[in-house]
């Protein structure tokens, strides 16, 4: 029976490799059947995942293995006592200090992409100077505030901004920042194509930058409990070409001044001329 | 009465307890006890039961993710009658906050501390009782207020529904949920009365653990089990203060109104705009400071004991004693500055955030070194596979998985992403479950003959170990996948996001994975209640074991030892000869030479009490 059991925890570690190593042709991996993350950033923290699954999964099937052939010697034991060994100095400095020396490797390797990721003296210039949008949690719905256009975002709401609601739409091809707030309780801004995931926390206004490598339609979710609908905070953020953008801006802005008699309201706009028109 | 044994340590023989009064009637005896073993069953049943209650709501979260929606099964028509018996997103986050609540406060940090907290510490440290029996006492009975206080909150609105982390502003102002009301009030109170019954349970520890120990018991001579629940106690004395006062200022924001987790200006479902001046960042810092630290109360005593059982069950002294106590005292002292790392994407300081990565990157060494030291004990061992050594083993081979999985969330950059999914569920469940829990059986079985003096039965127990292997695994391990896939945790419908449509096959495994797993908890259940009447009789050292529990009777009388024990030893001597024995207990003197047959004295001894 000793080699049954053996046996059974040499199961459940193979089936568990086997498992990881099927996920990312039947869609158990990254969101989008595995696409490539979304972003240069994204992809780097994705290099940063396979580094890490790599060496743990050395470390895994190492351990799991030993685990069960010293159980099979275990049970195999013909001798009449066990062996009197009560530890051993050189083994126990040779496996502190090779884990050791490889945790300090991670926990130094990583410092690049959190810097470059989260610390605002080392986000890009041009995204800091003008964010593109304040975004506004809120139970449950994603409310986002734009600057109109030609204007620069500015910290109390002015009364030409431009609103949406669980649509963000943002430029392609340039680092975007945003400003993320929160109305009444925890909120979490998570793009999961994009591995940005950030809290909104009441009081504060959190600068959040990320640029997508490809135009496309984004999840956005909330990823921090926020009451009893929080699982239908459901929002998308379009990425889309220049071109794209300063039109669905100026739609915006057309629907939002449009005062119902052909002329849009707000007379200070930069666009007025073109809205009249139509 | 007949007549006691020479002493073998030239001590007077305990006749008369000092520690207290011998107990008296029915109700001294077994309900209001002083005895830390009768508290310990009493904690043990407690625990037992209130497993039931975090299992059956871990079963109906599982329901909601497997068949969204759909009618409940058996309960969910007379409890959900006018949904016609669906669970409403708002009982869901009910469900979990109180899944979560149950099983830490109630279940696992009670029965380490508690059952074997308070079993084990007199026993093997060779002491007539706990340092303040009284306080003891009242540790356990501190335990049913706040029972009552998280049953109440279930009966008011919505229930406690701002998750066991209990984050404000959603838990800290009553319009913010329909549960955030007096359910949550309640709900703070329990935290604070378990935190009263574990304060009293971790003094007592201590003072037990520094100034009780037997004559000759040096702390390098104490057993692994009793480094774990001493480092424990010393965590619980020193972090737990911090979450109560939290909690303290989340219940005056709450009922006086003074505003330490709430700025003002929020529009909470249109009330009006709050007064405050706090900041909700604050409380989480209070709140990981302790649960942190509340992490390794759960695993360390559990680490001590497997290491005395794997070493028992293996026949061979623990390999490196001395490295397992300082890694272990590793855990303890930087588990107090990791606590960041549950705060990574909260906006505090991004720059703050380094500190707390180097700091609990390093603290995955002195688990690594613990694992590796446990694999080098069975090297070379010669063992059995039975219920315990399995348990043991699912205990090793689990924390595996749940020490590697840590790493990723150690590096911040990937914490970011893996924050608040699956994965970081997937990797909980696997300290929590895959080795606390798995350890925990594995102590049940090893220490069951000691509380009933009967053995439990084997057959049960390995058909009770395989069933929760296998469900374990089923359903935690694909908890990874999800979170590969970024489906975010406390979802009452993730299927409503495109991106999450295509995982509900694996959640309906997950869930059948599950039910599995629970139903074969009343194996365990069946197990308990069979063998403590009908188990055939243990006697005084059924494992052959080392430690001193095992030189007194089984179940030990009033005052634990026939005699004051004198240590001689280590722990853990196994495979040496002594006699025709392969080990040698701490309170024997010397071996006896291999030709010898040991005397068994110990059914002589057991007959006279």
């Amino acid at each position: 029976m000793g080699k049954g059991w053996c046996l059974f925890f040499l199961f459940w570690p193979v089936a568990a490799v086997a498992s990881c190593a099927m996920a990312p042709l039947v869609g158990w991996s990254f969101p989008y059947d595995n696409a490539q993350a979304a972003s240069n950033l994204g992809m780097r923290i994705d290099g940063l995942f396979y580094l890490i699954l790599i060496i743990t999964a050395i470390v895994f099937v190492g351990t799991q293995a030993v685990l069960v052939y010293a159980l099979w010697r275990g049970v195999n034991n013909r001798e009449p006592r066990a062996s009197h060994v009560h530890g051993n100095h050189k083994l126990e400095l040779i496996w502190s200090i090779i884990p050791g020396a490889i945790l300090l490797f991670l926990a130094i390797y990583q410092m690049n992409i959190w810097a470059d990721f989260r610390i605002k003296k080392y986000f890009p210039e041009a995204a800091v100077k003008a964010p593109i949008a304040e975004i506004t949690a809120r139970q449950f719905e994603w409310r986002f505030r734009y600057p109109a256009i030609g204007k620069i975002l500015q910290q109390k709401p002015q009364s030409d901004d431009l609103y949406s609601v669980n649509e963000l739409h943002v430029p392609f091809g340039k680092p975007v920042m945003i400003q993320l707030r929160s109305d009444d309780v925890q909120h979490s801004f998570f793009m999961p194509a994009l591995r940005i995931k950030q809290d909104a926390l009441p009081g504060l206004q959190i600068p959040v930058w990320f640029e997508a490598n490809k135009p496309g339609t984004y999840d956005l979710v909330c990823a921090e409990l926020c009451g009893w609908g929080h699982y239908k905070m459901k929002a998308h953020v379009i990425v889309e070409p220049e071109d794209e953008y300063q039109t669905y801006l100026k739609n915006l802005t057309q629907q939002q001044f449009y005062d119902g008699l052909g002329k849009v309201a707000a007379t200070e706009i930069g666009t007025e001329s073109e809205a009249t028109e139509k | 009465m007949s007549v006691l044994n020479p002493s073998p340590t030239g001590l007077q023989p305990i006749l008369k307890p000092l520690a207290h009064h011998s107990p008296g009637n029915f109700i001294t005896k077994y309900i209001f006890s002083t005895d830390h073993k009768v508290i310990a069953i009493q904690f043990l049943f407690t625990t037992l039961l209130m497993m039931i209650v975090g299992g059956a709501l871990a079963l109906a979260v599982r329901w909601q993710l497997a068949f969204p929606w759909e009618s409940m099964p058996i309960v969910g028509p007379w409890l959900f009658a006018a949904e016609g018996g669906q669970i409403s997103p708002e009982f869901y986050t009910m469900l979990f906050t109180m899944h979560a609540t149950v099983m830490i406060f109630l279940v696992i940090i009670p029965i380490l501390a508690g059952t074997f907290g308070n079993f084990l510490i007199p026993l093997m440290i060779g002491a007539d009782d706990m340092a303040f029996p009284k306080l003891n006492m009242l540790s356990y009975w501190f335990m049913w207020p706040a029972i009552a206080c998280f049953g109440m909150s279930f009966t008011f609105a919505g229930g406690p529904a701002a998750g066991w982390t209990s984050y404000p502003i959603l838990a800290d102002l009553a319009q913010a949920a329909p549960g955030s009301g007096t359910a949550q009030t309640y709900w703070l109170f329990g935290i604070t009365f378990i935190g009263f019954s574990s304060m009293m349970g971790s003094i007592n520890y201590m003072t037990t653990i520094i100034n009780m120990r037997a004559p000759g018991m040096t702390f390098f001579r104490m057993p692994m089990t009793i480094w774990g629940l001493f480092i424990t106690a010393i965590l619980q004395a020193f972090a737990l203060p911090v979450l109560t006062a939290g909690g303290f200022m989340q219940v005056t924001d709450r009922l006086l109104g003074t505003c330490f987790f709430y700025p003002s200006g929020l529009v909470i479902n249109n009330a009006a705009p709050t007064v405050g001046g706090g900041q909700a960042l604050l409380w989480q810092h209070l709140f990981w400071f302790y649960s942190h630290p509340a992490v390794y109360i759960m695993l360390l005593p559990v680490m001590g004991m497997v290491s005395d059982m794997l070493s028992c069950m293996c026949r061979k002294p623990l390999f490196g004693y001395k490295p397992m106590v300082f890694s272990m005292s590793a855990i303890a002292s930087l588990g107090f500055i990791v606590w960041g790392h549950h705060m990574f994407t909260s906006g505090m300081n991004p720059a703050l955030g380094m500190a707390f990565v180097v700091a609990t990157m390093m603290i995955a060494l002195p688990s690594a070194v613990k694992t590796f030291n446990w694999t080098a004990t069975i090297w070379g061992g010669k063992l059995e596979f039975n219920t315990v050594t399995l348990n043991c083993i699912a205990f090793l081979s689990m924390f595996v998985v749940g020490g590697l999985s840590g790493i990723f969330m150690a590096a911040v950059p990937v914490d970011v992403y893996f924050h608040d999914t699956y994965f970081i569920v997937a990797h909980f469940h696997y300290v929590l479950f895959g080795a606390t829990l798995f350890g925990v059986f594995a102590a049940i079985q090893f220490w069951f003959p000691k509380m009933f003096g009967r053995m439990m039965n084997e057959k049960l127990g390995k058909t009770h170990f395989v069933l929760t292997f296998i469900g374990a695994n089923g359903t935690f391990f694909p908890m990874h996948f999800l979170g590969m896939q970024g489906m975010p945790r406390r979802y009452a419908d993730p299927y409503l996001h495109g991106y999450l449509e295509h995982l509900l096959p694996m959640n309906q495994f997950m869930t059948i994975s599950a039910i599995l797993m629970g139903f074969a908890q009343i194996l365990l259940f069946i197990n308990i209640f069979y063998s403590m009447f009908w188990g055939p009789k243990a006697g005084r050292n059924p494992w052959n074991a080392t430690t001193l529990e095992w030189a007194a009777p089984s179940p030990p009388g009033h005052g634990n030892f026939d005699f004051v024990p004198m240590v001689y030893r280590g722990p853990n001597e196994y495979a040496v000869v002594n006699g025709d024995k392969d080990f040698v207990m701490q309170s024997e003197k010397e071996c006896l030479p291999a030709s010898t047959t040991a005397t068994d004295d110990t059914d002589i001894t057991e007959t006279m009490i």
